[in-house]
């Protein structure tokens, strides 16, 4: 069992190197299958991820000959209390051309609260497809109590989408991140 | 023959030092054993609320930690370590080697077991309860949703492991370093194949389960988001993870089921095992494809088409060197001279009913057809046909194959073989109707179901408790024959066993081969 | 009281609507479920030709080639020619299945061109469903067990769809390709249907898809298929197929319904008419935790609640925000102004509680927006 050997005694030799074959499969975990599960999700566009940072490719010419349908979501994340709804819920857009929609969100409650937006694109090859140029699920979304925003998303649909997909769907979820450290235990 | 050894020590102390592998194997049976029992009445509980439609006996936050603790208790506490003891009684035997490699590591690697369980099993009696979220403890019921009980689960998940991994390190430094002179490997009894094949199964995955309860556990407590959408994770990470454990998982259950077999039905046909080369070739490409098919547990959960279509393609090829071995007992089984004594029955049992198993897994393994059975009652159908018509069976056909040599006694056969026709009866009037429920659209893990659903219910409750009961038939068979069963004494206890085990005195000498014996003629040679 | 005996003959006489006892998949009503069925046919019985021939041989060789009846054993124990065929025979076999199990896995992936969406949303235990239009005033409710307690614990005879019925079900139109667009809003649950072979995993911070196109009115059962917590078995689905125009007439009118709502959000409501909605919400939203007659259960009790009887404003949030660390969900986002309005009433003043107090719409309002 190679040409290395860990120790005189054949078992202990045996032994070792299957323990170093466990340790490698507990490392297998963390360093590769956890990098690689998003690799591959957003090398191919697979899991409706899209992007976490701005897109900044150069600009491209608008494929006018065809239009797509673009819906926008707005989800609330178990007991989050903010109001949040896109400005507007469907567009029709040419690939290629650059677009914009506005997300509101207000912090009904006293106290000040954090929230983390997650995009999720259907169907989800087409995240490969969709470029923010700006998001605000890129960063978390601090609100005093009581205060609303207007949130911007810029993007581009790529000149590239699949014929066959004709409406793409980009849903956000909104999370309350305020407590980032706690024990998140919740019973239900 | 003289020797520096004494025989067994006396008292607790014997059992709680010893690093004999004859009594370490005789420890993870018994404890296996009450295993089997305790998730037996698990089982009990579940069957006894879901006899009739509405809520009779408990809630539904304690059914669903009944379904849980069950499953945990049989995969980790039963199954496993009983095949673990098979291998800890029979490996040396049958490769002519004294004891296992390791035999200290081999002791720590069953004592660890019982405080595992105890942990787990104390965790219904915590604030919120046992966990509650099956066996497949998916995640973020099991991390953001679960009661506070979930770190104990962890910790015994994780002690599990490591008795697993320090097991399974044991048997491959012994296959690999003790054999006999002559014992090639490709001379080795099948059994000893198909363990060696598990415990590099076991080692490579084991510490995938490790990962996967690590990362719950950093979710849990240490504001990690592996798990959580809301920290840039994803659910489905998880479901990755502990599939690709959980996949090979089932290999690991069921490969030593298949080595118990092959040594059984030779013994009964008096003739050699059919196709032993291409036995030993079919296990190991099961292994190597098991790796590959871990998502065809996960076709409903939105994963693009060509990964679906992969594990689609991969999950029906290992229909092909499992085919392979079925028709190489069977051919074993062809022109022989077969008798039916009870080890035997319970292989035929194996035979025909695992391949049922088999059948509705290929069913299974059509991912379209998939999103209609999946989750419902004809997964619980499939894989009871295969882990208990499979695994149990073959444990029981072992037990009582073996029972003699390792004791002295024989086993009553007239209760044997009543053990084996109410198993037989009883599992499948428990087990087959599910397949019905399943298909006309009844989910897994509800404490309650509607109407339409219950006459099949109550049938397959009412051949839950006959399969119980008839466990305890078993269990009484096997102390009644260690106490007071009829002394046997030939090496050969069955006229047609091979294998260097056969060659010892019966009852096994508490030490063994201290000098490595002459490696009987090839396998498939008179 | 659990009566099971009498639970066991209530079961028995219930008539049903569903088939008893039905042992195999259901066709369903839609194209691609016929596909899904003639698939599992298909499969099934290949399984069956040849489960049957090799048993055939076991048991033949069972009978034959017993010891007892002085059969020889032979020794032969290889032969590569036998093993060769039947590896490649059953790999033929498994290639011959694969081509129409890709054909049929292809059209359920075919998720474009829909003229319906509907966004699915499962919750610790109910689904929300919404309907995703581009403009006007939104469509979205969410379904519940319609199942008394007194069913599930056998005080009452269960009725024929027991454990199937919703107070609101998802209503579609018939021929129309409609698309799923399926979530969760805390753990992982699963939205399935039999009879239009839909099932899709609704995932935390996750969209899936799916579709369907239903030719038959009716309704159609489903319920959730991953566990998902305590009430996993009481989240089903039920799905109303109407023609065209119905569908039309009712979106006009739930389109009404949400607007007349919102129009009574502003209105000062007569007590009765609050108590009347209360005991609704209660019964639907409250009542399997806090218990029929307010005593509680795995909530605490409402009759005689220091916090029911105290404070408006603490008795509000701790129904809008729920309690974390408990099961006490937060029903703020669940609840619009006058549901909650009614059922802070209803609560106020239902088991015994006889506060007097009548909380308004516009209370409500006033005390989430500080």
């Amino acid at each position: 069992m190679g040409s290395l050997r860990l120790s005189r005694v054949p078992a202990i030799d045996t032994a070792l190197k299957l323990v170093t074959v466990a340790v490698a499969m507990f490392a297998f975990v963390f360093v590769v299958m956890v990098p690689l599960y998003n690799v591959l999700c957003d090398a191919l566009g697979i899991n409706g991820k899209t992007a976490s940072q701005a897109y900044t490719a150069v600009s491209t010419a608008v494929d006018e000959s065809r239009q797509v349908t673009v819906q926008f979501v707005a989800i609330n994340n178990d007991d989050m209390p903010w109001s949040f709804s896109a400005g507007e819920r469907v567009m029709r857009v040419h690939p290629g051309a650059a677009n914009g929609v506005v997300f509101r969100a207000m912090n009904p409650t006293d106290a000040e609260m954090v929230a983390q937006a997650i995009p999720s694109i259907s169907p989800s090859r087409a995240a490969a497809y969709f470029h923010k140029t700006e998001c605000f699920c890129f960063d978390q979304q601090a609100l005093a109590g009581q205060a609303g925003v207007d949130m911007p998303l810029q993007f581009i649909v790529d000149q590239d989408l699949p014929s066959d997909i004709h409406t793409i769907t980009l849903s956000y979820t909104l999370f309350d991140v305020t407590d980032t450290v706690t024990d998140g235990l919740a019973v239900r | 023959m003289g020797d520096h050894h004494h025989g067994p020590a006396t008292g607790i102390t014997r059992w709680l030092f010893t690093t004999n592998h004859k009594d370490i194997g005789t420890m993870y049976l018994w404890f296996s054993f009450a295993m089997f029992l305790l998730g037996g009445f698990f089982a009990m509980v579940i069957r006894a609320e879901l006899f009739q439609p509405g809520m009779q006996l408990v809630e539904p936050a304690f059914f669903n930690q009944m379904t849980t603790l069950h499953g945990l208790v049989m995969v980790f506490g039963a199954i496993m370590p009983s095949f673990v003891g098979l291998a800890n009684w029979l490996i040396p035997m049958m490769i002519g080697a004294p004891d296992m490699a390791l035999p200290r590591m081999n002791n720590w690697s069953f004592w660890i077991l019982p405080p595992a369980f105890l942990m787990l099993a104390s965790t219904l009696f915590m604030e919120g309860g046992a966990p509650a979220f099956g066996w497949t403890f998916y995640a973020p019921l099991s991390t953001t949703y679960a009661a506070p009980s979930v770190t104990f689960f962890i910790f015994a998940i994780h002690i599990l492991g490591v008795s697993s991994i320090m097991g399974s390190i044991n048997i491959i430094a012994t296959v690999m370093n003790m054999r006999a002179p002559g014992m090639t490997y490709m001379k080795m009894p099948l059994f000893v194949w198909t363990w060696l094949i598990t415990a590099f199964l076991l080692v490579a995955v084991m510490p995938v389960l490790a990962g996967a309860v690590t990362m719950m556990l950093m979710d849990i407590h240490f504001g990690t988001s592996f798990f959580s959408a809301a920290g840039g994770g994803d659910p489905v990470l998880f479901q990755h993870i502990f599939w690709f454990f959980g996949h090979p998982e089932v290999y690991i259950i069921i490969l030593p089921a298949f080595g118990v077999v092959s040594q059984i039905i030779p013994a009964f046909s008096r003739k050699p095992l059919f196709g032993y080369a291409s036995m030993v070739y079919a296990t190991a490409s099961i292994a190597f494809l098991s790796f590959i098919v871990w998502a065809h547990h996960m076709y409903t959960v939105g994963m693009p088409v060509a990964g679906e279509l992969f594990f689609m393609y991969a999950t029906m090829l290992i229909a092909v060197p499992t085919g392979v071995k079925v028709f190489n007992w069977i051919t074993t089984m062809w022109r022989g001279a077969l008798s039916f004594e009870t080890p035997m029955l319970f292989c035929i049992g194996f035979l025909i009913l695992f391949t049922l198993g088999g059948f509705t897994g290929l069913m299974l393994s059509i991912a379209p057809a998939d999103f209609q059975y999946h989750d419902t009652y004809f997964v619980v159908a499939h894989f009871h046909y295969v882990m208990v018509a499979g695994a149990v069976f073959s444990m029981t056909a072992a037990v009582y194959y073996w029972l003699p040599k390792w004791c002295g006694r024989m086993y009553n056969e007239a209760m044997g073989k009543t053990h084996f026709w109410i198993s037989f009866i009883g599992f499948n009037i428990t087990f087959f109707p599910q397949h019905f429920v399943g298909l006309a659209g009844m989910p897994r893990r509800i404490p309650d179901y509607a109407l339409q659903f219950a006459d099949f219910n109550m049938m397959s409750s009412i051949g839950a408790f006959i399969y119980g009961a008839s466990q305890l038939l078993f269990l009484y068979n096997v102390i009644a024959t260690i106490v007071a069963g009829k002394p046997v004494s030939d090496e050969k206890v069955w006229d047609g066993a091979e294998g260097l085990e056969w060659t010892l005195p019966t009852p096994a000498p508490y030490h063994t081969f201290e000098e490595p014996p002459q490696v009987p003629k090839p396998v498939g040679t008179i | 009281m659990r009566r099971v005996f009498s639970g066991a003959a209530l079961t028995l006489l219930a008539p049903l609507a569903a088939a008893q006892n039905q042992v195999n998949m259901s066709p369903g009503v839609t194209e691609i479920g016929a596909d899904i069925f003639e698939l599992h046919m298909l499969i099934m019985w290949i399984c069956v030709v040849i489960g049957v021939a090799v048993f055939a041989v076991m048991f033949y060789s069972m009978y034959a080639h017993r010891k007892s009846k002085g059969h020889q054993a032979s020794q032969f124990h290889e032969s590569t020619k036998v093993e060769v065929a039947w590896t490649v025979v059953p790999f033929l076999i498994l290639i011959a299945m694969a081509v129409p199990a890709t054909s049929t896995l292809l059209e359920v992936y075919d998720n474009d061109e829909a003229e319906l969406d509907v966004l699915i949303t499962g919750y610790q235990w109910k689904w929300k469903y919404e309907y995703l239009e581009a403009s006007g005033e939104p469509v979205a409710f969410f379904s519940n067990l319609a199942t008394p307690q007194e069913e599930i614990y056998n005080t009452e005879q269960k009725g024929e769809n027991y454990l199937l019925e919703v107070d609101e079900p998802l209503v579609i139109p018939t021929n129309t390709k409609v698309r799923f667009l399926i979530t969760a809003n805390d753990v992982i649950h699963s939205w399935w249907v039999p009879e239009i072979a839909v099932k899709r995993d609704a995932i935390p911070g996750f969209i899936n898809e799916a579709w369907t196109r239903v030719p038959q009115e009716g309704i159609y059962r489903g319920q959730c298929t991953e566990l998902c917590g305590a009430y996993h078995g009481f989240m089903p689905v039920v799905v109303h197929a109407v023609s065209r125009d119905e569908f039309d007439a009712w979106m006009a009118a739930k389109r009404g319904a949400a607007i007349t709502q919102a129009a009574l959000a502003t209105q000062t409501l007569p007590v009765d008419e609050l108590m009347d909605q209360g005991k609704a919400v209660y019964d639907s939203a409250c009542l399997a935790c806090h218990g029929a007659q307010g005593e509680g259960g795995i909530g605490n009790a409402i009759a005689g609640s220091a916090l029911v009887l105290g404070d408006l404003s603490d008795h509000m949030a701790v129904v809008a925000k729920g309690v974390s660390g408990t099961a006490m969900q937060a029903f703020g986002g669940q609840l619009n102004d006058v549901e909650m309005a009614a059922v802070l009433t209803y609560q106020r003043n239902a088991f015994g509680n006889n506060t007097g107090d009548v909380v308004q719409p516009g209370d409500v309002t006033g005390m989430k927006n500080g």
